[in-house]
């Protein structure tokens, strides 16, 4: 068992810097996640970049090409591991809940870094006005945590099955699709000029999903890391 | 699963069909079409039943390494799925003649489509696992990350979505039982019925499933 708390917190940031280190060599996850968002946006400007969306529209579109990129990279997290065989060094030298911890807050600021290219490059290519600015921000940190703290669990659990890529997408999808529906909501709440008020039962979900989420994984994440 | 269980589930469940169009329809407002009620509640709480059952199961297994607490949990979720599509099917039937329309994503059926797409995940998971005891622990686990969005999918989000579904209809909203007479008779028999027949046809899947991994062996 962890010891304690500062021994904990010393392990998951060493983990975190392991992979942000490994990842800034190799880019093995997130040159698949920029072009994949780059690609998909590109698509969407050019087939409907010419018309006047509406919020509702507009906010779809943002979380489905977010999810999918997500969903086209965040399963390396674990895979990558397994496939350099560095998992068994890792099994050895940290406790599984440090692990846990360490990719969970990794794949975070990767998803947090991607975001903060895409979405200026989203407001450029669309047409989108964004009526409430702090909504907007807090929705998408929210709506990312969420994202990450429920892939996470799942990306162990396919990266010791075959075929992990698509197992990882129809997995996650089904999962995700609570939070999508929110975050889709607040998002378009946000982007028509609502106040917080508007969006609460949106947020409520968006708060309440990903905490319950995070806590299943940290006691099942033993019995996967074990396997 | 005694014998004379069948029996009593015969007679019990052919009295409740009987019953169910001679008695004064369970609402009012909506007149004859409310009779679903007897069949289409019941088997939506069923399904979360059997996806309790699969919980349980994979918990169990996660403690104790039994490969039999695998496939009842497997049995339980193929059984969940069916009581799942059930449900959703009569309230398609039911939103047809009520709202006019099988399907318009309203709350309810948006998360019961999502219950029957996520556990139908953990049935692709399962083939994609060769390897026998990793496939019972990473489903194991998978099941009960599942189990945790039940709660929020059948319970939370129609009630917190504006949604045209009947609400209130057995637990009002200050939580005392809404059902009386006749009809909460009907009902609780109905209710009784459904988790009988859904007990037999698990143990006897998870029964097959034993056999025929034994046999497996064996050739």
């Amino acid at each position: 068992m962890v010891k304690s708390i500062s021994g904990f917190t010393a392990a998951a940031a060493a983990v975190i810097h392991k992979d942000i280190v490994s990842e800034f060599r190799t880019r093995y996850a997130f040159n698949a996640l920029i072009m994949f968002s780059l690609v998909t946006l590109t698509v969407v400007s050019i087939a409907i970049g010419r018309f006047n969306l509406t919020a509702d529209l507009s906010a779809a579109f943002l979380w489905v090409m977010v999810f999918f990129s997500a969903v086209s990279g965040l399963s390396q997290s674990f895979v990558k591991e397994e496939e350099t065989r560095t998992i068994i060094s890792l099994q050895l030298y940290a406790e599984p809940l440090t692990i846990f911890a360490g990719k969970l807050i990794f794949n975070c600021i990767l998803m947090l870094f991607l975001e903060s290219i895409f979405i200026p490059l989203y407001f450029i290519l669309l047409p989108v006005n964004c009526g409430n600015l702090i909504l907007f921000l807090l929705v998408i940190v929210l709506g990312t945590i969420g994202l990450v703290g429920t892939t996470t669990i799942i990306a162990a659990i396919v990266a010791k099955s075959s075929m992990k890529g698509a197992l990882f997408a129809v997995l996650s999808f089904p999962i995700l699709l609570p939070l999508l529906v929110a975050a889709i909501g607040a998002t378009e709440t946000s982007f028509s000029g609502g106040s917080f008020g508007a969006a609460s039962n949106d947020l409520k979900l968006l708060i309440s999903y990903p905490v319950i989420m995070i806590v299943a994984s940290t006691f099942l994440f033993e019995y996967i890391w074990n396997e | 699963m005694p014998y004379i269980m069948k029996y009593i589930l015969l007679i019990f469940m052919s009295a409740v069909i009987i019953a169910a169009w001679i008695v004064e329809p369970p609402q009012s407002q909506l007149g004859s079409v409310s009779r679903i009620f007897y069949f289409h509640v019941p088997a939506a709480l069923i399904s979360v039943l059997a996806f309790g059952f699969a919980l349980y199961n994979s918990i169990a297994y996660l403690k104790t390494n039994e490969i039999k607490y695998d496939f009842r949990s497997a049995s339980s979720v193929e059984l969940g799925l069916m009581f799942c599509i059930l449900a959703t099917v009569s309230g398609a039937v039911f939103a047809k003649a009520a709202w006019g329309a099988y399907w318009n994503w309203d709350p309810r059926q948006t998360s019961i489509f999502i219950l029957i797409l996520i556990y139908g995940a953990y049935l692709a998971l399962r083939s994609a696992l060769d390897n026998e005891e990793r496939r019972a622990s990473l489903s194991a686990v998978y099941a009960i990350l599942a189990f945790v969005t039940v709660p929020f999918l059948v319970f939370i989000v129609p009630r917190i979505y504006p949604s045209l579904h009947p609400e209130d209809t057995i637990v009002g909203s200050g939580g005392e039982m809404q059902l009386t007479g006749m009809v909460a008779v009907i009902f609780w028999i109905s209710m009784v019925c459904f988790a009988i027949m859904f007990y037999w046809l698990y143990s006897l899947q998870s029964r097959i499933e034993l056999i025929v991994r034994k046999r497996l062996k064996e050739i």
